[in-house]
Parts: C-alpha cells; structure tokens; sequence
C-alpha cells in the first residue's frame, strides 16, 4: 500500500470530528458500548436477582429506574440489556456484510447470469416485508438472541448485495481498474486489490446506519417473544413484558424504550456524518 | 384512579356511537382469541366452545356442581352392564333451519362427528359401536365396551347436534354458515372481527332469552380488553388478568366472576420417551421430590397470578367430586431438597425446562429458576413457541414441559390420555402397570364412591412417582357491567347466555 | 420505452417466481406442525393423519409447491387452516383497513415531511435546517411499537383523549373511524415522514442548484415563485417516486403498530397467522405484499424512465 492512502481516511474522520452531530452520535453510541462492557462494575444490582418484597415499585432513591414484575431492578437490566441490543445490531449487520459483500461483488464483477441469478434473488427478498421475513426466520431457528441476530442478518443482506453490485459497477469503469486489467491481472485480485478499497466507504455508511436499524429489529423481535430469552435482559423483552402492566407500571415501558431510541438516534448521527464526511458529494 | 376514568370517557364516545346503531338489546362479548372453524364437529378450540355456547345447544349440559342436566335430551338410562346407552329427547325442539331436531337429526349428527374425516370429536365417543333410532325420540347406543364418562362428552361438542338438511348441504363450508338448535343462530363472522348471532325465536327455551343480538369480539391484548369493558363498548369479557383483578373489583361499574377452571397447569417430566429421559430430572424421582420441595407454588401465585389460582398436586380441581382431599399441597423445604439431592447423587442437577412463549409462564419459569437455585438445581429456560413446544414434546425432545390443559368434566379426561401407557398425551412416556389397571377399571364403573377410591389411589400414585407435576389450577376471570345480571359461572368456563340480562340504560 | 418496458418485465417475472419460491419456504421455515396446533387439545394420530392429507401436508415439498403455484395462477390462494376462509376472502376483507391506515399514514408523512425538507433545503444551515434535520432522526430513531405504547399511554390513558385501540370501518361512523386509526396512523407516518424529508431535501438542494432555477433567479423573480414554482415542482417528482417505494416499509411497519392497537388489518393477519402455523394465509399475505411491492417498483422505474430524458436516449 502506499504511504498516501491512510491520509484520505485521516482526512475522513478529520471531516467528521468537525460536525458536532456527529460527534454527539459517536459519544452517545461510545458511551453504551461503554455501559455494555463494564456493566457487572457499575450496575447497581444484579440484573436477574429477584424480590418478591419488591415487585413493581415505582423508581426512587433504591431503585432509580423502579422494578419489573420480578423485583428486578430495572436501571441494572437497562444496563445489561446494552449488551443484547449492541452486540444484536454488529453482530447482525456483521452477517449481512460477510453474506452480502462477496455477493454483491461477485454480481458486479462478473456479471451476466450470475450477476441476473443473485440480482433477481436480492429482489425478491427484497420485496417481501423485512419483519415478516425475520419474524419467520426467528421463528424457525427457535426464539433466542443468537437466532435473532441471524433471522436479521439474512433478511437485511439484498440491502448489502445492491450497494455493493453498484459501487462495484460504477468503479469498474474507473481507469485504475481499466489500467489493472490492461496490465493482466487476474480478476480476482482486481476485485480484491482495487474494486475493493473503493467500496468500502459506503458500505460502511450503510453498515452504520444498518446497525441502528437491526438494534430495531431485534427489539421488534424480542418484543414479540422471539429474541433475547429470560431471565437475561434485552430492551425488547423488557417492553414485552411491560406491555401486560402499562397502567399499572408505565416505567417497566418508559426506560428501556428510551434507551433503544438514544443508542439508534446515536447510530443514525453517527452514520450521517460518516456518509458527509467519506462522500463530500453527498453534501 | 383519574387515569382509569378518562380512559373511560375516552371509549365512552365508541360504545355510545355503537348503542345508537341498533334499538335492541344486543350482548357484546369480548373474547382473548379468534375462534376456530364453527363447526362442532371440528372445532378444537377453548375459545369456539364459548361462541357454541350461545350457538348450539347439546344433549346434555352441566350445571355448576358438575351434575349433568338435560338439554337437547331428557334422560337417559344405562343397560346391559353399561354397555347400552338410550337417550331420550325433548319433544318439539328446532334447529334454525326450522328442521325438526329428533332421534334420525341425533343419528345424523353422531355419525358426523364419528365419521368425519379431521373429526375432533372422534376419539371423544369412538367406544359408540351402534346407533339406532328407537322412535322419533328415542336413540339407543351401544358401546364397545362399558365407558362412563361418555355421559359427560355429550354436555360438550360431542353433544351438539346439527341440522341434517343444512349440514349435507354445505358440506365442508358448514362452519361459515353453522345451523344447530341453540338460543341465537349465525348472522355472520368477520375473521378476527366479530361474529354476530341472533335470537332465534323458535327456541325451544326463548322464554330464558332476553337478547336480540349477540356479539363476539376477538381482542386478544387482555389490557385492551378490559378497557373496552370498562367504558361500555363491551358487556362481558372472558380471561381477564389475574393482576388486573383487584382494580376491577373495587371498580364500582364491575362484576368480577371468578371461574375456577376444570383443568391444570403443570410440569410434564421426561421419564421415558427417548434419550432426554436420562436427564437426571427424569431418570430419579427423588430429584423430582426434590425439585417439587425446592418451589413455593403459594409465592408464585401470589406474584404472578395474584393469589388467585389453586395450588394442587393433582389433575382433578376441587370442584369435582373426584377430587382427593387428602392430597396437600406440601411446603416448601429446601433442606430436605438439598438431602434428597444428595441422596440421588446430584448435587447440582441441571434441568432444561420448556417454556411455551406466553409472557406469564416465562414469569413462572424465572420464579421457578431463582427458587430451584437455592437448593442446588440448575434450572435452564428454553423458552420455544407452542406450536413448536408441542412437536418437540412429541418427539421426547425435552426433560421438562410447562403444559396446561383446559379440563374435562368427568376426570377421566384429565387423567387418561395423559399418564396411562398407550394415551396419546403422554408425552413423557410415564408408565406404571398400576395405574393403567386401574385408570381401565374407572372406566368401567358406574358407582361414584368406587371410582372415587380407585380415581383417589391413581392420584396418590401420581403424586409419588411424579410424571406431572401439577402445580395450579388456574381460574378463568370473567367480568361483565353491573347492568348484565343473571350470569351463572359453571367450572367449565363458558358463558351461557340463557337467563342472562341486560338492564337499558 | 418499449424496449425499456420490455427489459424491466424481463426481470419483474423471474423475481415473482423467487418471491413465490421464498413465501413458499416460509413454510418449510416455520417449524411446528400445522396439523399439530390445528388438532387443538386432543391429538389424536389418526385425526392429524388426516388433517396432513386435507391440506396436502403429507405430499412431497415439491408437489405442494406446484400444487400451491397452480392455485395462485388460478387465483386460488387456497383456504386458511384454522378457520376454513378462503385466503383470497380473508385478504380482501383486510386490504381496505391497512390500506386506510397506511395511506392516512402517507398523508400524515407527506404533510410532515415535504413541507419540512423544503424548509431545510432553502434555509440550509439555519436553524430550521437544524430543527428539520432532528425532527428526521427523531423519527428514524423510535421504534415504532414503542411510541405506540406511549402514545396510547398518554393520550388514551392518561388524556383519555382517544380510544387506546381497536377499529370502526369509516362506512359504519366515519368520526369512530378517524378516532381509532389516528394514532396508529401518527405512528406509522412518523418514521415514513423523516425519508421524505431527506428526500425532499436532497432533491430540493439539488434543483435550486440548476440552471433554470439560476436564470428565474437572475430574471428577478421573487424567491419565493423560485421555490414553489421552478424548484420544487421538480424536486417532488423523485420524491413521490421514491416516496411510493416507502410502501414496502409502510407494511413492516403495519406489522407492529397493528399489534399494538390491536387492528384487524394485514400485519396482524399475517403475525397471528405465523403464531397459529395457517401457513397458507402467511404465503398469500407475503405473495401479494411483496407483488404490489414489485409492481409499485416497476411504475416508479418507468416513471423516472419518463421525466429523465438522459435515460430515455440510452
């Protein structure tokens, strides 16, 4: 590699440091990730020790956040339940791109029927409802975290398979390319050394902003049984089972909501300012 | 308590918008499911009996001592060392069709249900060899073998008939127009909407019924539920939350009816069907006294359910006459837990538990996981969807299996398909040639005190070797306005909407 | 164009046969068998024999396949399992519920999202940009079950402003109608309203950058005839085109929200039908979502094949 192809990227995260929306996304999306590691220090109690002296008490000076229909302190589940949501979000987007890049790729690259088979394939899951299409894959695999995470992976790969198809189009016909083949190279080694590099700024974007929409899903999921598994904490499972005692407990729903929509909105900034700042067409 | 009453106003606006549509007086029910097909030869589901209920009257019903009355029949005699059944039925009685529903409409009907393809009511009353009109209102059954609790089959689906005409004539569409001979008859079903009936006027019983229109609506959130009933878009709702009943009681607007159900709940146990029985859970009983030492079924009903379910360590609740009163429910002893354990050899057992996906029985299994904990169990929750839960239980793939089942009158349906060798429920393959012996001379016997010895002794056993380890039998809340009166609460949970009525506003 | 139109239905009919081979494998997907929740309490061998043959279940995948296929080509979607509806009968008398709720929902987007991406694009980095920009990530960022749960919290339970759920057919009390589907509708509309917004701002920033819209400038119309008349009248055809393609997360969506207020309409048709295993009714929801899905695909391609004359020379 040569010494001048880190500084485009130095030159990158210099651009995003500079947007205060993106920076607040990356503190917002750094401090769970923070929560979700050192949870077991700061949590103030254990996440699946119940009470039966303490069921669905309102917050207070004990309990910050209140507690579930277990005598579960909720602050310590919000925190554990960082876990669930953060590793669900990377770990599933982590399967579309493993899935989805050397797809797309392949379709971009090589073209013709292969490009038509997997195009057509990208399609129509495309077209088939993305909940539904989880909900049926979360179903089948068997209701846990780790099958959620797959069910989401899979369903959100034809996004992946498309971006990556188009960037690869759209580079190939850029001289270095042209250059790389005129000079016989093999094609693989083309895709791999030179389509590749330029791709992956926006696939990166899209991972990003993927990544929140997949801590969605999986809370979508767990809200309908089909995620994280009891007793362990996930915020989706929390709001199932707050849902039968929203008159009676409205907190059990409000905290673990609140934090699903502080670590998306954290991934959505974050992902704006990434695609600012890698493509300055875009602005 | 300000929130409840703006909720109120709020769907106040909705239910007087709905009065105004109709004049008459019209019964709106709400219901936790969307029932199955209406056709009571196939129907399978809880739900679909209650809509029955007001849809089709059956040859027998039974009241809220678990005695049985007549209905469609008036009486009925045994013969030849209970081999011979003959039903006498009620004169002048129609279906909606206006066809006559009498001893050849009874031939018919038991025909269908015996020989129906998908019939849900075959296994029910397949000991029915014969039937034979005797005279327009006589129908003689002979049986196969002597089987007492046929009786009790006839006051559920098994005993509703249909009209011939209409049922020849739909054919397999019968269930989208159903004709029967009950107080109200099908005007029409918008699938998880509504199924609307109305006052058939030919009823054999019209005297006791003081509505024009019935109305059952499917909402399944139970909050949603009962916050219709409580700003009057509803009239009566069934399964309301066992923690939403001290609210609603203190409600002056609300009745709240307690119906303790006919079945239970409890833990099946993998004791011989396929290589999961080896768990230790499943290979030694003691582990099993252990585990059953180690939970407190009284702490449990009091978080989860609110107090409000029975306790048991039997199939049959304390409403049957068949219901051993000298089984306690034991304390919970941890010690004792702990020595049996260690007497077993397994200090630190681990039982996976299936858990069907249903927000208060995962609430259960957690409960059961921290108290098991403490004397030593690693209880491990594989939480699966029923549908699911089911095939694996079939299959012998789990060691332990939260099931519950919704009860039978006689307690021969609680019991034997579920613990004799060759019952199709047993999943756990229990067997004890004991309790097979004894579970076939029941059914033979028509005395009640020497059913309830033999019925007692099978229970006695149960309780010892533990194949099921029963935990509560739950109680179905109903709840209804102060202006509904008349409701009778029958064990088996249905609403019966003959005498029932409706004060105008 | 009809070379074009040729090429695009080339491709439309090889994707509706992978979408009919997909929604068919969700059969296979979904474990549990049918016949076994079918049979209710009482599961007798012999009767969940015969339940297999009724519906074929005991046929080899392929033949149910082909048998499925045949009937959809035949307009028979075959008959729900667990109430013996025809699934076509069931589909129709859900389709006028989510799709009263999702195109209020696209009223709903359109009134918030437009006018704010407009905003955003002329007043680029004011303060009304600033303000347009998180009203999008706000709506982007909430899941939306959760401000379902919210909402029928504080208006319906606390307020006691409207009905927490349930719904009336605008035919039987239009006010009723309204009332019950406002809120799921808000519900739906807000994450919808943020991509038009984004949209209508990219596409709003890229028209005022245009020639024409120079030369109105230069010729001294007012700024806000430049606006309206020159620039946003060509933005808003990408907008609505891509706005249309919105639908297919419209139903995502729907599946949810549904739920939450407990609305008879396709979502919760389609959910309750996954839980109960009524595979038919799940394939014939997923069949024809996904093929309204395609073919609004292929009117919005030959829409933007129609304005953009670059792409008609090709």
């Amino acid at each position: 590699m040569s010494p001048s192809s880190d500084s485009p990227g130095r030159r990158a995260l210099r651009r995003l440091l500079r947007r205060p929306a993106a920076v607040f996304g990356l503190a917002v999306v750094a401090t769970f990730v923070a929560i979700a590691v050192i949870a077991p220090l700061i949590a103030p109690f254990d996440p699946i020790a119940t009470d039966w002296g303490a069921i669905r008490k309102a917050p207070g000076a004990l309990h910050w956040f209140g507690t579930d229909e277990n005598g579960r302190d909720m602050l310590a589940r919000v925190m554990f339940g960082a876990r669930a949501s953060l590793s669900a979000g990377v770990i599933s987007v982590a399967i579309s791109i493993a899935v989805g890049l050397p797809l797309g790729l392949l379709a971009g690259f090589l073209g013709g029927w292969i490009d038509a088979i997997i195009s057509r394939i990208a399609d129509a899951m495309l077209a088939c409802p993305f909940l539904i299409l989880a909900i049926a894959l979360a179903a089948f695999l068997g209701p846990s975290l780790s099958n959620a995470m797959i069910a989401i992976g899979i369903s959100a790969t034809p996004a992946f398979i498309r971006l990556t198809r188009g960037a690869t189009l759209n580079a190939a016909v850029e001289d270095y390319v042209e250059a790389a083949r005129a000079v016989g190279n093999p094609r693989w080694r083309i895709a791999v050394r030179h389509l590749l590099p330029n791709i992956l700024p926006p696939i990166m974007v899209q991972a990003t902003l993927a990544i929140a929409a997949a801590i969605i899903a999986e809370a979508s999921l767990s809200f309908l049984g089909l995620g994280q598994q009891p007793p362990e904490p996930s915020w989706g499972s929390m709001l199932n089972s707050a849902q039968r005692f929203i008159e009676q407990a409205p907190w059990m729903a409000l905290f673990p909501g609140a934090a699903i929509f502080l670590v998306v909105l954290g991934f959505n900034l974050l992902g704006d300012g990434l695609r600012d700042a890698l493509d300055p067409r875009h602005r | 308590m300000r929130m409840k009453r703006t909720l109120m106003a709020g769907l106040a606006a909705l239910a007087l918008a709905a009065g105004a549509a109709h004049a008459q007086t019209t019964l709106r029910i709400g219901l936790a499911e969307d029932p199955d097909a209406l056709d009571p030869t196939f129907a399978r589901t809880f739900v679909g009996r209650i809509v029955f209920a007001g849809l089709c009257d059956k040859l027998f019903d039974i009241d809220k001592d678990l005695k049985i009355v007549p209905q469609l029949a008036t009486g009925y005699e045994w013969s030849d060392g209970g081999k011979v059944l003959t039903i006498k039925l009620r004169p002048n009685v129609l279906f909606h069709d206006g066809e006559k529903m009498d001893a050849e409409a009874v031939r018919f009907s038991l025909d269908r249900h015996l020989n129906s393809p998908r019939s849900g009511r075959r296994a029910e009353i397949s000991v029915i060899k014969t039937i034979e009109v005797v005279d327009p209102l006589t129908v003689k059954l002979t049986l196969s073998t002597a089987f007492a609790p046929l009786i009790a089959q006839f006051t559920d689906r098994a005993g509703m008939m249909v009209s011939p005409k209409a049922a020849t004539a739909a054919g397999d569409q019968f269930a989208q127009k159903p004709v029967c001979a009950g107080p109200f008859k099908f005007v029409e079903r918008v699938a998880q909407d509504r199924i609307v009936l109305e006052k058939f006027p030919q009823y054999w019983n019209a005297a006791n019924v003081h509505f024009d229109r019935v109305i059952y609506r499917p909402i399944s959130d139970s909050s949603v539920r009962l916050a219709n009933l409580k700003a009057g878009a509803l009239d009566m709702i069934e399964r309301m939350l066992a923690t939403d009943v001290p609210a609603s009681k203190k409600d002056a607007k609300l009745v709240v009816v307690p119906v303790k159900e006919l079945g239970y709940q409890g833990i099946t146990f993998n004791l011989g069907n396929g290589e999961k029985a080896k768990a230790p859970i499943g290979a030694d009983p003691r582990v099993r006294e252990a585990f059953e030492l180690a939970i407190d079924r009284n702490v449990i009903n009091q978080v989860v359910y609110n107090g409000e379910y029975t306790p048991t360590v039997q199939a049959v609740p304390p409403s049957s006459p068949y219901h051993n009163k000298n089984l306690k429910v034991p304390g919970r002893d941890v010690a004792k837990a702990k020595a049996l354990l260690a007497a077993a050899g397994q200090k630190n057992p681990v039982v996976n538990l299936t858990v069907p996906n249903s927000p208060d029985l995962r609430q259960v299994a957690e409960i059961l996981q921290s108290m098991t904990k403490e004397a030593g169990f690693d209880l491990r929750i594989n939480v699966m969807e029923f549908a699911s839960s089911l095939n694996a239980a079939e299959r012998g793939d789990f060691e332990a299996y939260i099931l519950a089942w919704s009860g039978r009158p006689d307690p021969d349906g609680n019991l034997y398909v579920f613990i004799t060798k060759n019952g199709p429920q047993n999943y756990g393959k229990y067997f004890n040639a004991d309790v097979d012996k004894m579970m076939d001379e029941q059914r033979a016997v028509a005395d009640m005190t020497q059913r309830q010895a033999l019925l007692g002794k099978i229970m006695e056993t149960t309780h010892k070797d533990l194949p099921i380890l029963y935990l509560w039998h739950r109680t179905n809340f109903m709840a209804h306005t102060t202006k509904l009166t008349g409701f009778q609460p029958v064990p088996d949970a249905m609403i019966r909407l003959q005498g029932m009525k409706l004060a105008a506003n | 164009m009809l070379a074009f139109l040729a090429r695009r239905l080339a491709q439309v009919l090889p994707t509706l046969a992978v979408v009919s081979v997909i929604v068919f494998s969700l059969q296979l997907l979904l474990p549990g068998d049918p016949a076994l929740v079918l049979a209710g309490e009482d599961r007798d061998p012999k009767v969940l024999a015969e339940i297999r043959e009724r519906y074929g279940l005991d046929q080899p995948v392929h033949v149910q396949y082909a048998r499925w296929v045949w009937g959809v080509l035949h307009g028979d979607l075959g008959e729900s399992m667990r109430v013996g509806v025809p699934v076509g009968e069931l589909v129709m008398s859900k389709l006028p519920v989510t799709l009263q709720l999702g195109s209020m929902a696209f009223v709903i987007a359109c009134a918030i999202g437009i006018p704010a991406g407009v905003l955003s694009a002329v007043k680029k980095d004011s303060v009304w940009d600033y303000l347009a920009n998180a009203l999008s990530l706000w709506g982007l960022s909430t899941p939306n079950f959760w401000l379902g749960i919210m909402l029928i919290l504080l208006v319906s339970v606390q307020l006691g402003w409207l009905p927490p759920s349930g719904y009336v057919s605008p035919f039987e009390d239009w006010r009723q109608s309204l009332a019950t589907t406002i809120m799921p509708a808000f519900v739906l509309g807000n994450s919808i309203a943020a991509v038009l917004m984004r949209h209508t701002r990219a596409a709003m920033l890229q028209a005022l950058n245009q020639d024409y819209v120079r030369t109105a400038r230069a010729k001294g119309l007012t700024e806000a005839v430049v606006v309206n008349k020159h620039a946003l009248r060509n933005a808003l055809v990408p907008v609505v085109t891509l706005g249309a393609l919105e639908l297919g997360a419209l139903f995502s969506g729907a599946v949810l929200t549904e739920q939450v207020f407990t609305i008879p309409g396709f979502g919760k048709l389609v959910v309750d039908a996954v839980f109960n295993r009524d595979y038919l009714v799940v394939q014939g929801v997923v069949l024809v979502t996904a093929t309204a899905y395609v073919m609004l695909n292929l009117l919005a391609d030959v829409a933007y094949f129609l304005i953009n004359p670059r792409l008609r020379q090709e």
